[in-house]
Formats: structure tokens, sequence, C-alpha cells
């Protein structure tokens, strides 16, 4: 066993006991939201994808390297998105009424309202 | 190493510091804005940096070059258009979803990193290729499992239990290739046998998540959102990238707690509820209910009774989101206040398909946040509510979970049989899908409105504006 491993595996439980640390203090209300930018930071794995295309040179790592950027970029650029237009929702009081707040509100009813 | 190692190490240690403090800001509704946007700004960095990094190393071939960002491209649309047309009542597939590419991308990453190697003739480290397997298990489970799980979400696959004879077996069949196979492979690295624990573990993810019903979705989606963060944690060990490791702990610690919370708010444990064949989920069977003194109301004399409250909570259940009813409860509360009452909701940590989908739900409706109440918060306010008003949600209002020797007993529940009166709007008497008969609805305080959430709410405030203007 290497010491590269051994840093990782430090790395790798420190984090875990920071993440407990700052993820118990997030209230319920936010927890789906929470969970969607916990989604979107496990996106980082496109760094992972992206460094795939570095040592391809065959049919099978150009594919590999495809599907994975594909499949990481999905995954972060969908995951910051979705989070950014949930917690837009969040308002401390009521919009006085949907026609008063123009652009904004009509874009964003638009696309939840079509049941 | 180089000082062009020394930068991107560093910078990918500020990305990480970035992810810490976007989930930090997560701590409070006002603050959670930024906190999304510090996080997208790590991740921005991180990208930035692996970008120089591919640059910084090159040997990418004008095909690798071209594959990669077509890749990226192709998989940004995707998530960009997904992100924006989804509905919020679909979000729990949606979170499935980027749960199956995160996966299956992770375990992509050490596929390709373990034939490299095996190609190779100095052969796979032995450290290597236990974190190769862990990685493609995992990954390979979850891609799966949460294919599965967001078709059953989507209603494409049926949500519920879903079981078939031997079903038990063939999943320890491929738990059992999966690890068998995995041991082998330390011993004597294979690139078959990896192709077959894919396979395995892609059967593992299947037949683990298809005998869960719907009701028991949002645990099954936080553990799979920590399997995730685990499988990126594993390709980071793989590659030797500690940004990838951070996250990927960062995403399994918060996936656990959530699974954790959510397996407490529902009194299962999570091997109970990976068994599986309990939760049968939304369709609750109109079974014939206590004929004790159920006593029913007109809409009319709700109203009236809401139209007069000081303090009305209002507790919706997922029935509440399935009759697409937010906009209408929100109307109500909003005319409620205008008359002068304090209306505020209580949440349980169940009430919707993933943790905390009621409050997305409502804060669309525009629900104001401070008005959306956790359980501990709302359950001392009860005795003081002149009107509890509940809809949609069923064995969270069971008081039978007090007692010992039900099938809820010491589940958590909102103490709503405390307030001074109860209006429940419901289709009819049927049960919650533990199966069993709600005590609230022949309690002496207990109203039963009868009617679809929709058309009682729309009922309700049609009333309220005729009755009392």
């Amino acid at each position: 066993m290497s010491t590269a491993l051994l840093t990782d595996i430090t790395i790798f439980v420190l984090a875990l006991l920071v993440g407990f640390e700052v993820i118990s203090k997030v209230p319920a209300t936010l927890h789906t939201p929470l969970m969607s930018a916990a989604n979107s930071i496990h996106g980082i794995v496109l760094a992972g994808a992206m460094l795939i295309a570095v040592t391809a040179n065959d049919a099978l790592g150009y594919t590999l390297a495809f599907v994975a950027a594909a499949f990481a970029a999905m995954n972060v650029v969908g995951g910051y998105v979705v989070t950014g237009r949930m917690l837009r929702m969040f308002r401390r009081s009521r919009t006085p009424v949907p026609a008063a707040e123009p652009p904004a509100a009509v874009n964003g009813q638009g696309r939840g309202g079509q049941a | 190493m180089s000082t062009f190692d020394w930068v991107t190490q560093l910078l990918y240690v500020a990305a990480a510091v970035c992810f810490v403090l976007g989930l930090h800001l997560m701590n409070s509704p006002a603050s959670a804005r930024r906190g999304n946007q510090v996080s997208t700004a790590g991740m921005a960095l991180a990208i930035a940096t692996t970008f120089a990094l591919v640059v910084h190393a090159g040997t990418v071939t004008a095909t690798g070059w071209i594959v990669m960002i077509a890749g990226v491209l192709v998989g940004a649309g995707a998530g960009l258009y997904s992100a924006r047309t989804v509905q919020m009542t679909a979000m729990p597939q949606l979170v499935s979803l980027f749960n199956a590419v995160g996966g299956g991308a992770a375990a992509l990453v050490a596929i390709n990193d373990y034939v490299k190697l095996a190609g190779a003739s100095a052969g796979v480290p032995e450290a290597t290729t236990i974190t190769t397997i862990l990685d493609v298990l995992i990954g390979a489970v979850t891609f799966s499992g949460s294919i599965i799980a967001a078709g059953k979400l989507q209603g494409l696959i049926n949500g519920a239990p879903v079981t078939f004879p031997g079903s038990r077996a063939v999943n320890v069949a491929a738990a059992v290739v999966g690890v068998g196979g995995g041991v082998y492979m330390i011993a004597t690295p294979s690139v078959p046998v990896m192709i077959i624990i894919i396979l395995a573990a892609l059967t593992f993810g299947v037949t683990m998540v298809m005998p869960i019903g719907g009701a028991d979705m949002p645990v099954v989606i936080s553990l799979l959102n920590a399997f995730t963060g685990t499988a990126v944690a594993m390709a980071g060990f793989v590659i030797g990238n500690w940004a990838l490791i951070i996250a990927g702990a960062l995403v399994g610690a918060s996936g656990s707690i959530l699974t954790k919370l959510m397996a407490d708010a529902m009194n299962r444990s999570l091997r109970n509820i990976m068994i599986g064949g309990f939760g049968t989920g939304d369709s609750a069977p109109a079974v014939a209910g206590p004929t004790g003194d159920v006593r029913s109301v007109a809409a009319d004399d709700a109203a009236i009774q809401l139209a007069y409250a000081q303090k009305v909570i209002i507790v919706p259940g997922y029935g509440l989101a399935a009759a697409q009813a937010q906009h209408q409860v929100a109307e109500l509360a909003a005319l409620l206040e205008e008359r002068g009452a304090e209306v505020s909701y209580a949440i349980h940590p169940v009430a919707g398909r993933m943790p905390g989908h009621m409050n997305v739900l409502l804060a669309e409706a525009n629900v104001p946040y401070p008005q959306l109440k956790e359980m501990d918060e709302i359950n001392p306010e009860f005795p003081r509510a002149d009107v509890a008003l509940v809809i949609g949600a069923n064995d969270v209002t069971n008081p039978a979970a007090r007692r010992p020797g039900t099938a809820i007993s010491g589940m958590p529940i909102l103490d709503v049989d405390q307030a001074k009166s109860i209006i429940v709007i419901k289709r009819s008497m049927g049960h919650g899908y533990a199966g069993i008969d709600n005590e609230l609805y022949v309690n002496p305080k207990t109203s039963m409105l009868f009617a679809d959430a929709k058309t009682a709410l729309t009922d309700l405030i049609a009333s309220v504006k005729t009755l009392v203007g």
C-alpha cells in the first residue's frame, strides 16, 4: 500500500466528516434542493471523464470518453440549473399577484404551470 | 511535483472549499441561492482546471478532442433542457436520472483506467484494482437502480413492488457473482471478469429496486444518491484526483444522512425497505373504514369554520400533489390570511416522493417559506390551532402510532389530533399505505370533507368568498 493511497483515504474520511457536520445543519425545508445540490456536486466526475480523453487512442477509449463526458456533463449542468430554479421559488413573503412581477414570474409559471 | 501540478492541485482544493461553503450556505432558505452560486463557481473552477490539465498533457488526439467536446455538448444540452422543463412534481425522477448518469460516468472512468492498466506491461497495482472494483460495482448498481427508480416514479414501470418467482435468488446470485468476480480480479487482473461483474452489478441494481414500492421512494433515492457519491469518490481514488474524492465524500455524507432521516420518518429499517413488497404507494384501495362516528361536513360549513379561525395549520400530504392542488391550497391560505388568520403548513419529512419534496411544491405555489414548518417545530403549535386542515395526508396523522401494537407504532407523526378542530379533505375512507384505519377520522373533533382535493379547495375558496366575503 502506497503513501498516495493513505493520503487519499485520509482526505476521504475527513471530507466525509465535514459533510456530515455541514449537511446535518440543513433544514428539512431545503432537503430537496440539498439533494439536488449534492447531485450537481457529484457532477465533478466530469473532470474524470475529461481526463479519459488524455489517453484515448482507440475506438473503445473514444467511446468511453464520449459516453462518460455526456453523462457527467448532463449531471453537472442539469443539477446546477434545476437547483437554482428550485431555490428561486423559496421566497420570504408572497409576491403580490403574479401579474405584478412581469417577465420572471411569467417564465417561472409557464414552465411549472402546465400540469 | 512541477509548478503546474502544484497550481492545479491547489485549484482543486479551492473548488472543494467552494463545495463545502455552498452546502454550508444551504442552512437557511435566505442564503441557499448564494450557496448554489458558490458551489457552481467551484465547479467551473474545477472543470477549467481539468481543461488546463488536458491541454497540458498534450497527448489528446484530434478525435479525442472531438469526442470529448461533443460528449460535453450533448450532455450539457440534455441536462439544461431537462432541468428547465421539468415539473416540480417530477423532481424525484430527474434527481434519479442525474444519480444514474453520475454513477454511470464514475464507473466508466474506472473501466477506462483499468483497461489501460491491464494492457500495459507493468500490470495493475493491487490498490487500484480494489478501488476500481468498488467504483465499477457501486457505479453500475447506481446506474441501473436509479433508472428503474426513475421509471417507477415516472409511471413507466409499475410503481407497486414487483417480484417474480426467484427474483430474490437472482438478486443474491448477482451479488455473489459481483463480489466473487471482484475478489478474483484482485488475485488475477482480467478484463473479461470485469465485464462479468459489470453485468452482475447492473442486474443487482434492477432486482434491488424493482421490489420497492412507490411510497418508499424517498429512502431509495437518498440511498442511490449516497451510492453515487461513493462511486465518484472511488473514481477519485482510481485516477488519483482529490477533487473527486472530496466531492464524492460530501455527497456520500449527504445521501447517508437523508437515507437515515427518511427511514426514521417512516419508522422502517433500511433492511425492511430493501426487502420490500410492502409499500404499495399511491393506489390506496377503498377498503371500508371504521363504521364508528365519522362526521361528514359540507364545503360551506367547513368554509365558515376556516373563515372564523384565528390560527389554521394546513397538513399537506402527497395526495395534494397527486391532485395538483398546491395552487388552490396557497390561494385559500392567502384568503384566510387576508381575513387576519395565522396560517402555517405542517410538513412531515416523508410528505412527497423525495426528502423535502412538499416544500418545493408549496414554494412553487408561492407559499412563503417562513410558513413551511418542520414536524418538530409545528407539533407544539397544534393545541393552539383552531383548525387543522388535512389534505392528502393519512398515516402521518394517525394517533395510533403512539400506541404499541399497530403497523405504524413508533412512527413520528404530526399531532393533528391536538388541534381544537380538524377538517380532513379526502375522497373516501381509504387506507394509507400502511393499510390501517386512521383513528383521527373518528375523533369527535374531526369533520370529513369527502371530495377530490382540488374540487374541495376550489369549493372552500368560493364559499369563504361568498359567505363571509
